[in-house]
C-alpha cells in the first residue's frame, strides 16, 4: 500500500515538474544547466615586455551555446590578439555570480578594459562601480544590462526589432497576390523572438495578412516539423513560412518536402529564416529558400575602433551602437555571402 | 426474465473485469480521444496518397503523424517500461542519451568534416557505434542504480544535466549534416513504401521485446525484483544484475530512437533535439497504468499509451492549442488518467460495483 502511495506522490510530482517545464524559456535552461564553472583562459601571459599591449579582459557566454556564440567567440579571439595590440584574457560562464565574480578577478588585475556579454540583465550595479574606481572602462556587447548608463562606455547590440522590420519589408517586396502565412516563433519571450515576431504582427494587422497560424517552436526543429505538418494534414493553405530561425525553418521545410509541397524561388511557399547559419545560406544559393536575416555576431570590430577612439582621447558619439545587419535574398545572395556572413 | 437478468449480470461482470484489466486505461483514454476527434471533424481520419518531392508514395493524414512522430515514443516506453519495474523509479536522461547516442551516428557518418560529400562509413556502423556507446551511457546509469543503490532519478540526473554537452563535444560542437538521402529513410519514408519507416521500426523493437519476453525469464525476475528485491535474491535472482540490464537495454532503445531523430532532419541541434522526451516516456508508461513504484508491468499497455500521448499532441496541435501550452493540457489529462488508475480508486470503484450487484441480489430475492 504504502509502495503505491509513493507511486501516486511520484506521478504527481511528475506531473507538476511537466507544468513546470512547459513554463520556462526552454532553450535558455537548457543552456543555463549545461553552464560549466566559470573557465578561464589566460590569453598568452608573457608580454611582459612590450607595455604598450592594451589589457582586456572580456567576459562571455559558453562558447557552447549556440553557433552564434561560437562565432561570436571567435571573432573576438581573433581580433583581440597581440599582433593588433591586445593582451587578452577570457572567461565564460552562462551564470551571471560566475560572470561577476571573473569581473571581479579581472578588475584586480587591472586591465584597461572590460568587455562584457552579461548573462542576466541584473545584479551588474556594484562590480561595474569598483571597475569605475578603479579606472577600468567597460564596453557592453551582445546584451545590455540594467544598470546606470554612466557605469559603462559603449554599448554593441543587436537591435531585432530592426531585424524583424527588414525581413517583413522584404516579404512586402515581394508583391504576392495574397499572404497566408505559418508563423513559428522562437522561445516566447526573449528578445529576439519578440523583436522578429512585433514586426509580422504589425504587418498583418494592418496589410490584412493572413496568419494560417501562430504557434512557438521554441527553436527546436522537430516542434517546428511537427507544427507544419498538422497545418498540411488539416488541408488548410499557406503559401508563406515565417521561421523566427533557421532551425525552425529546416523543419518546417522537411514537412513541405514530405507532402511535395514546392518552396523556394518561384515556387508555391515562400521560406524565411534568421541567423545566417551557413548551411542556411547555401539553402538560399540552391534557391531552397527565399530569405535569411542576419543576427550579427561580429561585435568585435566595432569595439575595437571604440577602444581605439578611447585611447586617442576622442569621445564617442553615441552610448548604444546598433549593428549593421542586413537580410539575404535567394534570387542575389552570392557564394561570397556565404564565406563571409555565414556562421 | 431469468437468463435476461443472468446476462445483464455477465456482461457488467465482463466490464468489470475489463475495467480492472490494466490495458483498460490507455484503450479507454485512445477511445474517448478518438470520439472527441469523431465528433468535431470526422476529417481527422482522412488519410490520403500522394507523392513527396522526390516522387516516392506517401500516405498522409493526421493518423499516419501519429504512426510516424508516435514510434520513437513507444520504443523508449519499451525499455523505460523495463527500468520502471525493476528499479521502481525512472530514467530522466533518455532525451540526454538521444542527444549522445544522435552525435555519435553523426559523427561516425561524417569523420572529422561536418559536411561531407559522402559518407564516410556505412550508416548499420554508425548505427552499432551508437548502440554500443548509449548501452555503455546506460550501463553507468544502471550500475549507479544498481551497485551503488542510488535513487534512480537522481543517478540519471548525472547525465540529463550533462548529456547535451557531451554531444555538443562529441562533434566538436559543430553541426554536421548529412546530403546523402538514404540517410533519411529512417526518419521518413523508404521509397516504394507509402508507410512511415518509423513505425516497421517500433514495430520491429516490440517484436523482439515480445520474444524476449516470451523466451527468457527476463519479464518473471524484472517483476520479482520489482516487487520484492530481498525475497527474489533468497530465491536466487541477482537483483543488482537485473536492474543493470535493464538500464543496458533501455539504452539500446535510446540509441534506436537517437537514429530516429537524426535521420528526419539529417542534422542535430543538441541542445533541443527530443527535447523533455524523457518525461513522455515516463507518462507513456503511467497511461499503461503500470506502478511507477515497480513491480509488475504490461508492455502492450505501455506501448499503447506512447501512441496515445503522441494522439493527445496531434490532437492539440490540430485545434491550434498554443504549443507552449501543450503541456499543461497534457497535465491535465495525465493527472485525471494516473489519479483514475490509483489502487484507492480502483478499490472504491469496484466496491461501488459490487455495492450495486448486492443491491440487485436483494432486490431479486425480495
Amino acid at each position: 500500500m504504502k509502495k503505491k502511495v509513493i507511486a501516486v506522490i511520484l506521478a504527481a510530482t511528475m506531473v507538476l515538474g511537466l507544468a513546470a517545464c512547459g513554463s520556462k524559456p526552454a532553450a535558455e535552461t537548457a543552456k543555463t544547466e549545461e553552464a560549466a564553472p566559470a573557465k578561464e583562459e589566460a590569453a598568452a601571459p608573457a608580454a611582459e615586455s612590450s607595455g604598450e599591449l592594451i589589457k582586456v579582459g572580456i567576459i562571455n557566454n559558453d562558447p557552447n551555446e549556440s553557433g552564434y556564440r561560437t562565432a561570436n567567440d571567435k571573432d573576438l579571439k581573433e581580433m583581440f590578439t597581440e599582433a593588433n595590440g591586445y593582451e587578452a584574457s577570457f572567461a565564460y560562464s552562462l551564470k551571471n555570480d560566475e560572470q561577476i565574480t571573473a569581473a571581479q578577478k579581472f578588475i584586480q588585475d587591472g586591465v584597461d578594459y572590460l568587455l562584457l556579454s552579461a548573462a542576466d540583465t541584473a545584479g551588474w550595479d556594484s562590480v561595474l562601480k569598483d571597475a569605475q574606481d578603479a579606472g577600468i572602462r567597460v564596453i557592453l556587447f551582445d546584451r545590455t544590462i540594467d544598470a546606470d548608463p554612466s557605469l559603462y562606455e559603449a554599448s554593441i547590440v543587436s537591435d531585432m526589432a530592426k531585424e524583424g522590420q527588414t525581413a517583413v519589408d522584404w516579404l512586402k517586396g515581394q508583391n504576392l497576390s495574397e499572404y497566408k502565412i505559418i508563423h513559428l516563433q522562437g522561445v516566447m519571450g526573449s528578445a529576439a523572438q519578440q523583436g522578429r515576431s512585433g514586426a509580422l504582427d504589425a504587418a498583418v494587422a494592418s496589410d490584412g495578412w493572413t496568419l494560417v497560424t501562430q504557434q512557438t517552436a521554441e527553436w527546436n526543429a522537430e516542434k517546428a516539423q511537427q507544427i507544419v505538418q498538422s497545418v498540411i494534414d488539416s488541408g488548410e493553405s499557406f503559401n508563406v513560412i515565417y521561421a523566427e530561425n533557421d532551425d525552425m525553418a529546416k523543419g518546417a521545410v522537411a514537412a513541405l518536402d514530405k507532402a511535395n509541397i514546392a518552396h523556394g524561388v518561384g515556387k508555391d511557399v515562400v521560406v524565411m529564416g534568421f541567423d545566417c547559419n551557413k548551411w542556411a545560406l547555401e539553402e538560399l544559393l540552391n534557391q531552397n529558400w527565399n530569405y535569411d536575416g542576419q543576427c550579427n555576431p561580429f561585435q568585435a570590430s566595432y569595439i575595437d575602433e571604440i577602444i581605439k577612439t578611447l585611447e586617442s582621447g576622442g569621445t564617442l558619439s553615441e552610448k548604444t551602437i546598433i549593428m549593421d545587419e542586413k537580410g539575404f535574398d535567394a534570387a542575389t545572395i552570392t557564394q561570397e555571402d556565404v564565406d563571409n556572413y555565414g556562421i | 426474465m431469468q437468463t435476461k437478468e443472468m446476462k445483464k449480470l455477465n456482461l457488467s461482470e465482463f466490464f468489470m473485469k475489463l475495467f480492472r484489466r490494466q490495458i483498460f486505461i490507455p484503450i479507454a483514454a485512445l477511445l474517448l480521444l478518438a470520439i472527441f476527434n469523431l465528433i468535431t471533424d470526422p476529417s481527422f481520419y482522412k488519410i490520403t496518397l500522394g507523392y513527396n518531392s522526390a516522387g516516392d508514395p506517401v500516405l498522409s493524414g493526421y493518423l499516419m503523424t501519429i504512426l510516424d512522430y508516435g514510434s520513437e515514443l513507444a520504443i523508449l516506453a519499451i525499455g523505460m517500461t523495463l527500468v520502471t519495474a525493476a528499479s521502481g523509479g525512472q530514467d530522466i536522461s533518455v532525451g540526454a542519451g538521444i542527444a549522445i547516442a544522435g552525435s555519435v551516428i553523426l559523427r561516425v557518418l561524417c569523420g572529422t568534416d561536418s559536411r561531407p560529400e559522402t559518407l564516410q562509413a556505412p550508416i548499420i556502423v554508425a548505427f552499432l557505434v551508437s548502440c554500443v556507446v548509449a548501452m555503455l551511457f546506460g550501463a553507468f546509469n544502471g550500475a549507479l542504480v544498481a551497485y551503488f543503490k542510488i535513487q534512480p532519478m537522481v543517478a540519471t540526473l548525472i547525465l540529463f544535466t550533462a548529456g547535451r554537452s557531451i554531444a555538443a563535444w562529441i562533434n566538436n560542437n559543430e553541426l554536421p549534416i548529412i546530403s546523402e538521402p538514404s540517410f533519411g529513410y529512417f526518419g521518413g519514408f523508404i521509397p516504394g513504401i507509402p508507410i512511415p519507416t518509423p513505425f516497421f521500426i517500433a514495430v520491429a523493437c516490440m517484436i523482439i521485446m515480445a520474444l524476449v519476453l516470451k523466451f527468457t525469464n527476463l519479464g518473471l525476475y524484472t517483476q520479482a525484483v520489482g516487487i520484492n528485491e530481498s525475497s527474489s535474491r533468497l530465491n536466487g535472482l541477482n537483483p543488482a544484475f537485473i536492474k543493470f540490464l535493464t538500464f543496458v537495454i533501455l539504452g539500446l532503445c535510446v540509441a534506436v530512437a537517437g537514429l530516429i531523430k537524426v535521420s528526419r532532419l539529417s542534422s542535430i541541434n543538441y541542445s533541443v533535439i527530443a527535447k523533455d522526451i524523457e518525461m513522455d516516456a515516463i507518462l507513456a508508461v503511467a497511461l499503461g497504468g503500470n506502478a511507477l513504484s515497480g513491480g509488475k508491468f504490461n508492455m502492450t499497455a505501455s506501448i499503447l499509451g506512447a501512441y496515445v500521448i503522441q494522439f493527445l499532441t496531434t490532437t492539440l496541435y490540430k485545434f491550434n492549442v498554443q504549443s507552449d501550452a501543450l503541456s499543461a493540457y497534457k497535465a491535465v489529462v495525465v493527472i485525471i488518467l494516473v489519479v483514475l488508475s490509483t489502487p484507492v480508486v480502483r478499490e472504491y470503484l469496484s466496491s461501488l460495483g459490487k455495492k450495486l450487484k448486492f443491491t440487485r441480489n436483494v432486490k431479486e430475492v425480495g
